[in-house]
């Protein structure tokens, strides 16, 4: 990228000030729930000297690990499985014109439109009719456990992908793609090697929020859990009657802890595998795209 | 905005003229895309529509005295009851909570992004993830967190003080609840923002600056058009779940007042009375599929 | 359009298909009582409880005493446990839901009659538990354990010579000096039936006139309200962001024994009257381990372990034969004058069709 583009001056100074401050804001509340980790009183937001007691009672509580595992597990399987699904379902809706689209456009935003009781709610009446229905067709005895969770958490984390995804995909130049297919590419080698590179912080974004909003969830999980399959914020949710302890920041932090190390691995990886890439990809993207579509849209821009 | 709203339909309906072989194509690419959304598609009726299909059901039925829903004597009774002044007060109410919370998120989230866009890649991702480590934290302490911050002994409380502003807390006001709003959906903001912003090729804020654009001149009619997916995206990725939430008003805001997230929670969860709940989310959710389709249609457009 | 007209048409017939197998399967399961000699054992306890209400080590000699493994998961209210468990196929063995919500399982058929020879021990039960207005003749349920609601107060800040009335917190002429600094719980009918009981009604009135008075003194309270909250009341109070609190037994007096100097607090049902809550054990109707199910009430029934509960969670217990074993501070706080008077003391019935009005009210009261 080109030093021009970068924001000068006052602008730039305003801008990385700004960042600093939303970085300040987001980790505030964090910071208080670190320091509240170490403190030696049941409740927290009253400071009563520092102590390891809560990690320790961590290592021994059974029940609450069993809740982070599964809630770790549900996590990863309905992001996975929902990025797949939701970035499928974005392409279909952003890249061609077919017979359903309507519907599947308008069902692809109910999950995100519902509200949580209704779904919760919703599951409950449906998997207790669902597991009836296979017990008594096909004689199969499914109880409700983490698979009857993670179908759910797919169920509202196709959507988030996908507009995620979407906001990527809108007004993306095609000519790349079309140029690929020109050239004899075949449709998957196109996705692979054009399409997907490009939509990638998409992608991406789609997963940390899916991530995000299943590690999250509480009413739904509560409603499509069975016995032993607690994920961590329903057990946490649970807690509040006689109050949440700092074990739970504790175990916060933990997981925390956990994921920055996860993460610096990974960017460490990157690193070290990305030197090898297709730098060329970038700079091939900009060349083409540029003249076709975006002067356009500048001219609308400005006469506006 | 009139110049657009008379723009012909443009190139989809150009394409209604073409010769035989272009047509099949079309059909071909029809059927391409309806496979790609099938796997989404199918599960979603399967696991989402025919759920959902089974609480509409609900909203037509009626409680009985045990707080039951007896599948039968349906009736609009429960939609009936949505048209109560307590009901209206309450849309109101929230909806001018949500409006606010989606735009101090655009407000704040806007820059952000621009300013993670613009960075070298590797930093790039750094930035990103450290938006959402903070959310990879239980729900609960967080806004347990929040609460000591606001409380009487709080940060906030501290800095107002020293100010000379006296001792102002925020604890359980509505102040308060925009704060944890917005400190919850943030990050919905954030992210499609982010992905559109990346995007742009950004060589085209420098011609626009080169051709003596001001700098809020190439924000207006270059960045923010060519963003319009991500803002419209993000707006309803915080708008929608502010509408819904009840956990954060009732932790920061004690409560007082009640938001419409809150008043569907009640309806399933204190009155046991699923046909209300279930038929003011239907009406809830009818309304604001139309806004989002449309909001969607009209964004669509300015691209 | 054809694809899209059969997918609608497939969604809406399986919908029917489910709906018509909702309707068709509530009335299998009928009254029938379990089958179980005393302390049998027919497989694997799955408990569904309230969170932080029995000790997971005392679970852990149950598994041990009668070679069963047992799995606890936690809900936070009897309205999100009672869907769970009356859709049917829920896995648990044992659900402890509170009085009302007894008589709303049983009306349901969400729960089976007991086996009471399965459980001897039940004649442990003290007295003030039999003949309950929920489940007369105790067949659905067995008390676990038991409280008051009423006020908690600083004395700190309201001195110790406060008088014992609601009026603490409706009556603006003593209220209104701790304006601010007053918390109400965010329940409709303790909140409702705490105004109702002020203005000398019963908690469980259906009186529509008698409903209004009370929801316009709750809402006239409103300005003088630092919070409505259920969850930390207890905290509130002890963290100085309140000074008068409404809350439960149990809750105040764990968290006062927090504090540096618990006599510091006072906790009490006004002279007006307040709520008896009792949490009681039931066995679902579609229950896989009924009999383990009864042989874990019958050992929980017993003077040790029905002591070691209470000693662990803080709670009044039920069970006579447990009164000796109780911790001092336990023993202490329970015959405080004011913590449990039984004589004025009141249990929330569950009202019907009224429950309704009672919640759209406080939301009314609420604004």
């Amino acid at each position: 990228m080109s030093s021009t583009v970068q924001p000068r001056g006052t602008t730039k100074i305003a801008l990385t000030a700004h960042s600093w401050l939303v970085y300040l804001f987001f980790f505030a509340p964090i910071f208080v729930l670190i320091v509240f980790s170490f403190s030696d009183d049941r409740n927290v937001g009253r400071w009563g000297g520092f102590t390891l007691e809560w990690y320790q009672d961590f290592v021994e509580h059974s029940q609450l690990q069993n809740a982070v595992w599964v809630s770790i597990r549900v996590a990863l399987l309905s992001t996975v499985i929902s990025v797949v699904l939701g970035t499928l379902g974005a392409l279909a809706l952003e890249r061609f014109k077919f017979k359903g689209r309507k519907v599947f456009d308008a069902l692809l935003y109910l999950p995100i439109i519902i509200p949580d009781v209704t779904m919760a709610v919703m599951m409950l009446l449906f998997f207790a009719e669902f597991f009836e229905i296979l017990d008594s067709v096909f004689g199969w005895d499914v109880q409700k456990g983490l698979g009857s969770i993670t179908i759910s958490h797919i169920a509202f984390n196709i959507s988030f992908v996908s507009v995620v995804v979407r906001a990527r995909l809108a007004g993306m130049s095609e000519v790349l793609e079309e140029a690929a297919l020109d050239l004899y590419a075949t449709r998957w080698k196109t996705f692979r090697y054009v399409t997907f590179p490009q939509i990638v912080p998409g992608v991406a974004g789609g997963a940390l929020l899916a991530l995000t909003l299943s590690l999250d969830d509480v009413v739904i999980t509560q409603f499509a859990a069975g016995p032993g399959a607690t994920t961590l914020p329903v057990f946490v949710f649970g807690l509040i009657r006689r109050g949440v302890t700092p074990l739970i920041n504790a175990t916060s932090v933990l997981m925390l802890a956990a994921s920055v190390i996860l993460v610096a691995l990974s960017l460490a990886f990157q690193q070290f595998s990305g030197r090898g890439g297709r730098p060329s990809l970038r700079a091939a993207r900009e060349a083409v795209s540029a003249p076709s579509t975006t002067n356009t849209q500048i001219k609308e821009g400005i006469t506006q | 905005m009139t110049m657009v709203a008379d723009r012909p339909e443009g190139l989809e309906e150009a394409a209604v003229a073409t010769p035989e072989f272009e047509k099949a194509a079309e059909r071909a690419a029809s059927r391409r895309g309806f496979l790609l959304s099938l796997p989404a598609y199918a599960y979603l009726v399967l696991f989402f529509a025919v759920p959902l299909v089974i609480v509409m059901i609900y909203s037509f039925a009626t409680r009985n005295r045990f707080g039951g829903t007896d599948l039968s004597g349906w009736n609009l009774d429960a939609y009936r009851k949505l048209g109560e002044p307590i009901v209206r007060d309450i849309l109101f109410r929230s909806l001018w909570l949500a409006i606010l919370t989606t735009l101090i998120c655009l407000v704040v989230a806007y820059p952000f992004a621009y300013f993670i866009a613009t960075r070298t890649p590797l930093v790039r991702n750094l930035m990103l993830v450290f938006v959402m480590i903070p959310f990879w934290t239980n729900f609960l302490v967080r806004n347990y967190a929040w609460r000591v911050l606001l409380g009487n002994d709080g940060l906030f409380t501290n800095i107002s003080e020293a100010l000379g502003l006296g001792e102002r807390e925020l604890l359980f006001t509505t102040s308060a609840v925009v704060i944890g709003l917005v400190y919850g959906f943030l990050p919905f903001m954030v992210l499609p923002l982010y992905a559109s912003i990346e995007r742009i090729d950004l060589s085209l804020v420098e011609a626009s600056r080169d051709l003596y654009a001001s700098g809020f001149q190439t924000f207006r009619r270059v960045l923010l058009p060519l963003s319009m997916p991500g803002v419209i995206a993000g707006s309803i990725l915080v708008f929608v779940p502010s509408l819904g939430a009840y956990v954060t008003p009732e932790i920061l805001g004690g409560a007082k007042t009640t938001l419409l997230g809150s008043y569907i929670v009640t309806q399933f969860l204190t009155a046991r009375n699923w046909p209300v709940g279930a038929s003011l989310s239907f009406v809830l959710m009818a309304v604001m599929l139309v806004a989002t389709l449309v909001y969607f249609r009209t964004g669509g457009r300015n691209l | 359009m054809k694809q899209k007209r059969l997918f609608w048409l497939l969604a809406v017939l399986l919908a029917f298909a489910l709906v018509a197998a909702a309707c068709g399967n509530d009335d299998d399961d009928g009254g029938a009582i379990a089958d179980c000699e005393v302390n049998e054992t027919d497989g694997n306890l799955n408990i569904f409880n309230w969170a932080e209400y029995i000790d997971e080590e005392q679970l852990a000699s149950f598994s041990e005493q009668f070679d069963v493994s047992v799995t606890m998961d936690v809900y936070d209210s009897n309205e999100a446990m009672q869907p769970i468990v009356a859709a049917g196929n829920s896995g648990y063995d044992l659900i402890v839901p509170s009085d009302y919500m007894v008589a709303i399982l049983i009306a349901g058929g969400t729960v089976q009659p007991l086996n009471k020879a399965a459980i001897p021990n039940i004649a442990n039960i003290s007295s003030d538990f039999r003949n309950l207005i929920y489940d007369p003749a105790g067949d659905y349920s067995v008390p676990y354990q038991w409280g008051t609601t009423g006020i908690a107060v600083d004395t700190a800040a309201v001195g110790t010579d406060f008088p014992r009335t609601w009026g603490l917190i409706f009556d603006p002429a003593i209220a209104d000096e701790y304006s601010g600094s007053i918390s109400l719980l965010n329940d409709p009918r303790e909140t409702i039936g705490a105004a109702l009981k002020y203005l000398g009604y019963s908690l469980n009135s259906t009186d529509e006139d008698e409903l209004e008075e009370a929801t316009d003194l709750v809402a006239s309270t409103r300005g003088r309200l630092a919070a409505f909250n259920t969850d930390s009341a207890d905290e509130f109070l002890t963290t100085g962001e309140t000074v008068i609190a409404h809350g439960y037994s149990g809750d105040m007096f764990t968290q006062f024994l927090e504090t540096d100097d618990p006599s510091r607090y006072v906790y009490f049902v006004p002279d007006e009257g307040g709520t008896r809550w009792i949490d009681n054990m039931a066995i679902p109707f579609d229950a896989g381990s009924p009999c383990t199910a009864h042989t874990f009430i019958n050992w929980l029934l017993t003077a040790e372990q029905g002591a070691a509960l209470s000693n662990w969670n803080y709670y009044s217990t039920p069970n006579a034969a447990a009164f000796g074993g109780l911790d001092e501070d336990l023993q202490d706080f329970l015959s405080t004058p004011g913590v449990a008077p039984v004589e004025i003391l009141e249990e929330i019935q569950d009202t019907g069709d009224f429950e309704v009005k009672f919640s759209d009210a406080f939301i009314e009261a609420k604004g």
